[in-house]
């Protein structure tokens, strides 16, 4: 026992320390446990980001062991830092599996990280589940995908924007940070503009580097581009170049009602610490926001303040909760179940047992994880931004969608299969 | 099509109930008309909207603007006007309890669109001749024939001439789609004369082929389009100096932020790898006076900035000046050494900012005279925060390039830079000069974290984004010379936006850094090499 613990605190980076501490006595309890790999970056540039996702799984993880853990075993959170460094994520991830044997790992923002954790856990046999929006143009056996596809979010949100009530959007500018994802999804989105009679000019593809911060030029080209016709800006911009690019805006009194900006990487957690005021209207698109009204959701966030607090997390005086944070808790939840089902932690036996998997999401409807393609059938919001940071759903679709990771609108995507190659 | 027309048949009984002049006839808004404006369908809250206009309901103005800062509540029977924490009865005005579950309004930006119209068309009679004028401002933006009746109404009886020209302009973006061809080409003449980017718009729009529902009078036509060629010439006025005006932006921050350096590096050769971190300090002062203002003097935070300027100088020249005594004083003369020293400098100082303020990006607020901007020409405005830079940049440069010629202090610096042994042979405390001569570099560079903290994110790494900018206008500009640090500066922002506008931002960073290199290449002293006897040449 001693010699366990003594290669266990080895092992973890100091945050993962405190969490041990905890961990430890009802490991003393129960000899056995479950592992449970948790891979999200807790420093570097996507510390902002992560670091919740991190907690929120924790928070998960204790719910559980609460109501007596899964199979009579409680679970063990395993926390590692793999620092924002992409291929990091690749050693991390194959310490989790064959050093801690992890049954599962919860991890993951950028897709770029993804993609380094992905031979990985092919080659180990491994599981991770991934909570963050993406591209698509991917599916592995491996991997199952709480997060949405771009039908999910990219699409429908264009719709809204050509909709009557979204503004009747004639002319499209995509602008984004320059790099897979955003370069993936607009090459989805021009497909679909195109079949929906969108002309090539009416379209401007835009891409800034990461970090950028001076939107002057930007802004005034949208201005000049939407002088020929109602114009709507979709934005893939990533991280803190958001702050300027929508400060820009404001400054230049580009309104909402005029041009309205929909995001698909701003959520209530970006918004933190930005003057939400000059950007009320302007659009994000997600298949969960806090201020969305139910029981669940209501049930969530209490869960979530009081755990913040209980933890002193930073930013607890003001609790937010998010989209990847609602679909990594999906996420463990579902995990639970299927290992419950399957009697077993057993990669290939749960991976089975996951098909057809229900749960209550806070957003508000029963989310099913596909038979085959791995992904979560999930509901489609379209928030606008409120003056406190928060969003108004305006729009939403009546039932969940499927996830379709291989978008029709990218040519040779019809021939593949809805379901992981390898089995 | 059938609610459109009678969207226009509702608003021409208002505009008869304004025109009788019998203002007491009309209904004051009841408490199910207030409901009915924010609860339900979208549709049935325009068509709500247009009926509440149609009777000239009394105090709508006033409910719709709180409408649209979000001070209206309502449950299944009532709405309800929260403001300051009171709430009151839209329709009597008298204050009342709020009841538990009462739900915010959503207003969406169609709504939000409708419910702007709808009060400038109110606004359209108001007394005040600023009001009216963004009134019209506003309808201007939103062309639409229903609006029309209230339109010729305004125009009878508006007073001031220029306003009555815009108002024509806006009766005439109506009238450019009449059924009446003479009503169309007049309305295409006038056209001409309104020169905003809306206009375009509707013009383009109006020259679509006549299959796709555009002109299909010749004479219209034409006429549209010489329209369309006296907007688009006006525009691309706009455009150029719109460009100017960036290009002039980025190149005061870039001045700004090379400033500190071309003191610090160009007259006293220290590569100072820790120069981006002393802006971040500045940055970080703003923030800290900042708070203390939201704290302790709310009333007076718009003018936190004039305290943040000399706070964030001293706290970066501080900062400095301990450097230099301490570390930077032993590296003379020897600049690899100086090179790793300076950039562990940096490291330890964005951890320590790290510890103290985390890892996250702090808010820095725009005092609110500094949020929006102006506009110059109708497709070009100009932000105040840039605005603010410009004016402060060339502020700056200004009180070194006098204390650099004029002063004392200047003298000795440019002495002991020169010729340091012939300096000290004269009197000059050598060492004291070059502590004031670092600490006044990064102050400089405290006042570019400072001015960076209204434009951009504040945040520990702030200063790394901008470490190599600073290196590259000193280069550029010729080390050791002040004057060609704000060509290059200058000439670096403008170049760098002309680029961007033609190829984007990520080529133009691109095609800038190959365009430097190639310069050093074949110009390694810079722009402005020193003349003369230098010391160490």
């Amino acid at each position: 026992m001693k010699n366990t613990r003594r290669h266990f605190a080895k092992s973890l980076s100091a945050v993962a320390l405190g969490v041990a501490a905890i961990g430890l006595p009802l490991f003393a309890q129960a000899a056995d446990t479950i592992k449970v790999g948790i891979l999200h970056s807790l420093s570097g540039t996507m510390a902002i980001s992560e670091t919740v996702l991190k907690d929120t799984a924790l928070m998960t993880i204790a719910e559980i062991n609460a109501k007596g853990g899964v199979l009579g075993k409680q679970l063990e959170p395993v926390v590692v830092d793999p620092a924002s460094n992409w291929p990091l994520f690749a050693e991390k991830a194959k310490q989790l599996i064959s050093q801690d044997k992890v049954a599962v790992m919860f991890g993951c923002w950028t897709s770029v990280s993804r993609k380094s954790v992905l031979p990985v856990v092919e080659e180990l046999n491994g599981l991770l589940f991934y909570p963050v929006q993406y591209e698509g143009e991917e599916l592995s056996k491996n991997v199952f995908y709480t997060g949405a596809a771009p039908n999910q979010q990219a699409i429908p949100a264009v719709e809204y924007l050509m909709s009557k009530a979204g503004g009747g959007a004639k002319r499209f500018v995509l602008l984004g940070t320059d790099y897979v994802y955003p370069r993936t999804t607009n090459k989805i989105l021009r497909a679909f503009l195109k079949s929906k009679g969108v002309a090539d000019k009416d379209i401007d593809e835009k891409y800034t580097p990461f970090g950028h911060s001076d939107y002057q030029t930007i802004v005034a080209d949208v201005k000049k581009f939407s002088a020929g016709g109602k114009t709507a800006v979709i934005s893939t911009i990533n991280g803190d170049s958001n702050v300027p690019f929508y400060k820009e805006l404001g400054n230049q009194g580009l309104k909402a009602t005029d041009v309205p900006v929909v995001a698909f990487s701003v959520g209530e957690e970006e918004l933190r610490g930005v003057d939400t005021k000059p950007l009320v209207g302007h659009l994000a698109a997600w298949n969960y926001f806090m201020s969305i009204k139910n029981p669940t959701n209501d049930a969530f966030k209490k869960q979530w303040a009081e755990y913040a607090k209980s933890k002193n997390l930073p930013g607890a005086d003001k609790p937010l909760t998010n989209d990847p944070m609602e679909a990594t808790y999906i996420g463990i939840h579902m995990w639970a179940q299927a290992v419950k089902k399957a009697g077993s932690t057993d990669t290939d036996k749960v991976i089975a047992a996951m098909a057809g998997q229900t749960f209550p999401a806070p957003g508000g409807f029963i989310s099913t994880m596909d038979a085959k393609n791995h992904h979560l059938h999930k509901p489609v919001f379209i928030g606008e931004v409120k003056a406190d940071g928060q969003f108004n759903v305006v729009w939403k679709t009546p039932a969940p969608v499927k996830a379709k990771p291989w978008s029709p609108y990218i040519e040779g995507n019809d021939k593949k299969k809805d379901e992981p190659e390898k089995k | 099509m059938l609610a459109r027309w009678l969207n226009a048949a509702c608003r021409n009984l208002l505009l008869l109930c304004v025109l009788s002049g019998a203002v007491a006839s009309c209904h004051a808004l009841t408490r199910e008309q207030a409901l009915a404006l924010v609860k339900g369908e979208n549709d049935e809250r325009i068509t709500a909207l247009t009926a509440s206009l149609s009777r000239g309901d009394e105090g709508l103005a006033k409910f719709l603007q709180a409408v649209l800062d979000d001070e209206v509540k309502f449950t299944a029977d009532a709405a309800f006007v929260v403001h300051d924490g009171k709430t009151h009865d839209p329709a009597t005005g008298s204050e009342t309890a709020l009841p538990a579950g009462a739900e915010d309004v959503i207003n969406s930006n169609q709504i939000r669109r409708e419910i702007e119209g709808t009060l400038a068309a109110l606004k359209l009679f108001s007394t005040d001749l600023a009001e009216r004028r963004a009134a019209i401002k506003a309808l201007k933006e939103e062309a639409d024939e229903t609006r029309l009746p209230l339109i010729e109404k305004a125009l009878a009886t508006e007073a001031d001439a220029s306003l009555k020209t815009q108002l024509t302009q806006v009766r005439a973006a109506v009238l450019v789609s009449s059924t009446d061809v003479a009503k169309r080409l007049d309305a295409a003449r006038s056209l001409a004369e309104s020169l905003t980017p809306a206009t375009k718009t509707l013009l383009l729009d109006r020259l679509k082929p006549a299959a796709e529902g555009g002109e299909s009078d010749i004479n219209v036509r034409s006429q549209l389009e010489i329209a369309l060629k006296a907007i688009e010439a006006r525009l691309a006025w706009g455009e150029r100096l719109g460009v100017m005006f960036t290009g002039a932006s980025l190149g005061s921050i870039l001045l700004l932020v090379a400033l500190g350096l071309a003191i610090t590096y160009g007259l006293m050769g220290v590569i100072n790898m820790a120069h981006g971190e002393l802006m971040m300090i500045g940055a970080y002062a703003t923030y800290m006076v900042q708070n203390l203002f939201k704290a302790y003097m709310p009333g007076a935070f718009d003018w936190y900035i004039l305290i943040a300027i000399p706070a964030s100088f001293f706290a970066a020249a501080l900062v400095g000046a301990a450097l230099e005594r301490l570390i930077i004083r032993w590296l003379y003369g020897r600049p690899l050494e100086t090179l790793l020293a300076t950039w562990g400098i940096s490291l330890v100082l964005m951890q320590a900012v790290r510890s103290l303020f985390g890892a996250q990006n702090v808010q820095v607020e725009n005092p609110a005279w500094l949020s929006g901007g102006v506009d110059v020409l109708s497709n070009l405005t100009l932000p105040y925060n840039r605005i603010a830079i410009v004016a402060f940049a060339g502020l700056v440069l200004a009180g070194v390039s006098l204390l650099i010629a004029r002063t004392r202090l200047g003298l000795f610096v440019r002495g002991v830079t020169q010729n340091r042994k012939m300096a000290a042979c004269v009197g000059v405390n050598t060492a004291r000069i070059d502590t004031y001569a670092f600490a006044l570099g990064s102050g400089i560079a405290g006042l570019a974290g400072c001015a960076l903290s209204q434009v951009g994110n504040v945040g520990p790494d702030l200063g790394q984004g901008y470490i190599v900018d600073s290196f590259m206008v000193v280069v550029l500009g010729g080390v050791g010379q002040l004057a060609g640090t704000v060509y290059a500066a200058l000439g670096l922002g403008i170049l760098n936006k002309l680029l961007e506008g033609w190829q984007g931002a990520v080529l133009a960073k691109i095609m800038v850094l190959v365009f430097i290199v190639v310069f050093i290449q074949k110009r390694p002293q810079g722009i402005f090499a020193m003349k003369g006897r230098s010391a160490e040449a």
